[in-house]
């Protein structure tokens, strides 16, 4: 979260936290436990009136920031989301967005953007995974060409929002490179099977290709050329994920220490114990570290910078794995009422569970680090 | 705030821009400074012989004297005392630009920070005319009188006796863990001035030159073979009070402050570090030099090792800049710094396990000078860097009480005349 962020921007965050106040409180929440989509349509297209989608299209395509950095303003929303533990496909929503803005065609792929930004549609990324090394992405989706269609083949799992989009970003090997293409979520040929997960909210899919096919003008961007589109698309996707990552941390956080002081026990209250103080502090500097490291990576992303991978990946490690840390312990320092459902500590602990877990595990991201390190090393010597 | 001060003075002034500064700072720099490695940098001296060392500290002082008459000195010091009146972010430039560089890093801390930083911020005038200016031209290097071998993290609690004596005061008693004292000039000193007031009421800082008769340096050799530390003992030290610093019994406005900018050092506008030299012995570049040594580079766990040094480390650099900052805007307290010297502290222990970790076999017995050796010999003072500056269970009490406002401690030395608080059997008062 900006530290000093500008007048602008800090009146956008706070239209955003009113509105999540209001129609995104944990009551709903639980109630969209068992709505198939976890969201409302009507509620994501207000959303996209506040600014949700629009923030890293460029102004030729309708879109624009508040800032003129429009990941750094996009990671205050994200921010926000984090903190109430919103519904709604934010995170894949503006990286096909971004994807379309940056490299989209002008015919159809504008009117799909155009349906982006104005909330009427969402966009599921069918993401690759992390490869061995920095640059190097795996993926289970094939490209085949067939005259002047492409054929995809292959399974992405666990796709955010697939089985709710109306429009699928997927990356697929083609030869020795990568190919995507914008593909109607409806498309003769793919299918979808509902995952389960931990988030009240957030639905996953597995997204299985069988000989699906599409014309030329599918492909977004240059066909073999895709590798640098997705390491810039991952970029905005884990700034995203970080930055509702903090947010749920301070969420959390800032719960559990107001409970320690208004908990009693052996006729004191929580916070005066020096062994759960020592604990309060170690998880004010992961807080703190968490925000700094957000901050920092999204800010190296936002203008793609040399240093921006190592600095999102160490970002993503870190907050995935004391993120996971601050959350539990949390729920430690609250009993037994932590475990419950009707409390609300779970909320913040299960965005942080699945955020962790989704574009690179902190495992994955800390060899992709170590592989940086390693490359540059080799330059050195 | 001092640096808000040597703002306001240079305001009517025209600040040099932070381009044309960057270019006069690279002019000087590439022309005049060697190239030098991080390794070399790092290189302990005060493992070696006595020589080495103090050809080293002449050569750091010829340097800052080379950097203050090229008009780069004491960046965010005012210049009516011999500083160049700029601003913190003139400082980040120049940070930048000495990466790679031979820079007298050695002597930046602490006289630059914490004790010029202090006698900037309490000094009469006539004291910061006095010592500033030396101070800058690397004529007179500072160190710190200030922990006891009674209680390291009870600062406070010093035992070193100021007793008044018409103009001058009279000090008696050790200090430890002073950096280098042996080839120092002056130590600014906490001392005791009033044992019948409670501990915090009764200090009184002073400035004492370190080479005269009455003060005794020993040298201690640390787990890692460095002498760099040593223990004064001070036996009817004479000082005049106009080398007294803030107010008689007041101390402890100044100690507070004293340990702000301690805490703050690599991130202190009043001192210079390159950007990205992390002042552990031990950083990521070395757990991966060591993994690389030991065969390991295609293991996916020692890839996840060397990640993580690497992770730790960029988020050190992080969060120090972002509570700098948090604290610039008021949205923290000045104890915040107390967050950056628990987490670099829990991280280098950490980075200094990943490197021996990633060792193999190799971390117990070792041929030659190489990453391998660094990393067995830095596990075995592992501890070290969470003690010393204040250990990092002192800087959870300050989090948890003084950032997140938890009730404090039970306290027994409260309310009372120091010289009826209990004390160590061995620290004869």
């Amino acid at each position: 979260m900006l530290i000093n962020p500008t007048e602008e921007q800090e009146f956008f965050r706070a239209t955003t936290e009113r509105f999540l106040v209001e129609h995104a409180p944990p009551d709903a929440l639980r109630r969209l436990r068992d709505d198939a989509d976890g969201f409302d349509r009507d509620y994501w297209r207000r959303g996209a009136e506040l600014g949700w989608t629009s923030l890293l299209v460029d102004e030729a395509h309708g879109g624009g920031s508040i800032s003129g950095a429009g990941l750094v303003d996009l990671s205050l929303v994200a921010y926000e989301f984090g903190h109430h533990a919103a519904p709604g496909p934010l995170t894949a929503t503006n990286v096909v967005a971004s994807a379309l803005s940056d490299r989209g065609s002008d015919g159809e792929q504008a009117e799909v953007l155009a349906g982006l930004l104005s909330g009427e549609a969402i966009a599921a990324w069918c993401a690759p995974e992390l490869g061995a090394r920095p640059d190097t992405w795996r993926t289970a989706v094939e490209i085949e060409r067939a005259g002047d269609a492409l054929v995809l083949r292959g399974t992405v799992r666990p796709v955010e929002h697939a089985g709710q989009a109306e429009h699928l970003l997927v990356t697929a090997r083609e030869g020795a490179g990568l190919t995507q293409v914008l593909v109607p979520a409806g498309a003769s040929g793919i299918a979808v099977e509902t995952l389960e997960t931990v988030d009240l909210t957030r639905r996953f899919g597995a997204v299985t290709f069988d000989g699906v096919r599409v014309g030329a003008d599918a492909v977004v961007g240059v066909p073999g050329e895709a590798s640098s589109d997705v390491g810039r698309q991952l970029r905005r996707a884990v700034t995203m994920l970080n930055a509702e990552a903090v947010g749920a941390m301070q969420a959390a956080f800032d719960m559990t220490v107001e409970w320690s002081f208004d908990r009693y026990s052996f006729g004191r209250p929580l916070a005066s114990y020096q062994a759960l103080k020592h604990r309060f502090a170690d998880m004010m500097s992961w807080l703190q570290a968490g925000h700094a490291i957000s901050d920092s990576a999204c800010a190296a992303a936002q203008d793609d910078e040399p240093n921006a991978d190592e600095l999102g990946s160490a970002a993503k490690a870190f907050i995935g794995r004391y993120g996971g840390e601050l959350i539990q312990d949390c729920v430690q320092l609250h009993g037994g009422i932590g475990v419950t459902f009707d409390h609300d500590l779970h909320l913040y602990l299960r965005r942080l569970t699945v955020n962790r877990s989704v574009a690179g595990t902190p495992r994955e991201h800390l060899r992709r680090i170590a592989g940086i390190v390693e490359a540059r090393e080799g330059e050195a010597a | 705030m001092s640096a808000l001060r040597a703002e306001e003075e240079t305001e009517t002034e025209e600040i040099e821009d932070l381009e044309s500064f960057r270019r006069r700072a690279r002019a000087f720099i590439t022309a005049n400074l060697a190239p030098k490695t991080i390794d070399e940098m790092r290189q302990d001296y005060s493992v070696g012989d006595e020589e080495a060392e103090l050809a080293e500290i002449a050569h750091e002082r010829d340097l800052q004297r080379m950097i203050y008459d090229a008009g780069l000195a004491g960046i965010c010091f005012p210049r009516a005392y011999g500083g160049q009146g700029l601003t913190p972010a003139h400082q980040m430039v120049l940070n930048e630009e000495i990466v790679g560089r031979d820079f007298p890093w050695r002597i930046q801390v602490p006289t630059f920070v914490p004790c010029a930083a202090i006698i900037l911020e309490f000094g009469t005038e006539e004291q910061k005319q006095r010592y500033l200016p030396p101070i800058l031209r690397g004529e007179e290097l500072w160190m710190q009188f200030l922990s006891e071998p009674s209680g390291g993290s009870d600062v406070a609690a010093a035992l070193t006796t100021a007793v008044r004596d018409g103009d001058q005061w009279v000090l008696n008693g050790s200090k430890i863990w002073t950096t280098g004292a042996w080839w120092s000039d002056w130590g600014l000193c906490l001392a005791r001035t009033n044992w019948d007031v409670p501990k915090h009421r009764g200090l009184t800082v002073f400035m004492l030159p370190i080479h005269q008769p009455n003060v005794e340096v020993h040298r201690i050799e640390m787990l890692n073979g460095s002498r760099e530390f040593c223990q004064e003992f001070l036996t009817d030290v004479v000082v005049p009070d106009s080398d007294r610093i803030g107010e008689v019994d007041d101390g402890w406005t100044v100690g507070t402050r004293w340990m702000f900018h301690e805490r703050m050092l690599f991130n202190s506008p009043y001192a210079s570090h390159p950007v990205g030299v992390t002042h552990g012995s031990m950083d990521a570049t070395s757990v991966f030099k060591v993994a690389r040594e030991a065969g390991l580079l295609e293991d996916t766990a020692t890839q996840e090792m060397v990640g993580e040094a690497r992770m730790l480390e960029l988020i050190s650099d992080a969060v120090g800049k972002r509570i700098n900052e948090s604290i610039s805007a008021g949205k923290l307290s000045d104890q915040a710094a107390a967050i950056v010297r628990l987490f670099k502290g829990s991280s280098q222990e950490r980075i200094r396990t990943l490197g021996f970790e990633v060792a193999g076999s190799a971390g117990a017995a070792w041929s030659g000078e190489g990453p391998t050796t660094r990393a067995a010999i830095n596990y075995l003072i592992r501890q070290g860097g969470s003690i010393g500056g204040g250990t990092l269970e002192m800087a959870r009490n300050v989090v948890a009480e003084r950032v997140l406002g938890m009730p404090r401690e039970r306290r027994l030395d409260k309310d009372v005349p120091f010289r009826d608080v209990p004390r160590s059997r061995s620290s004869s008062g």
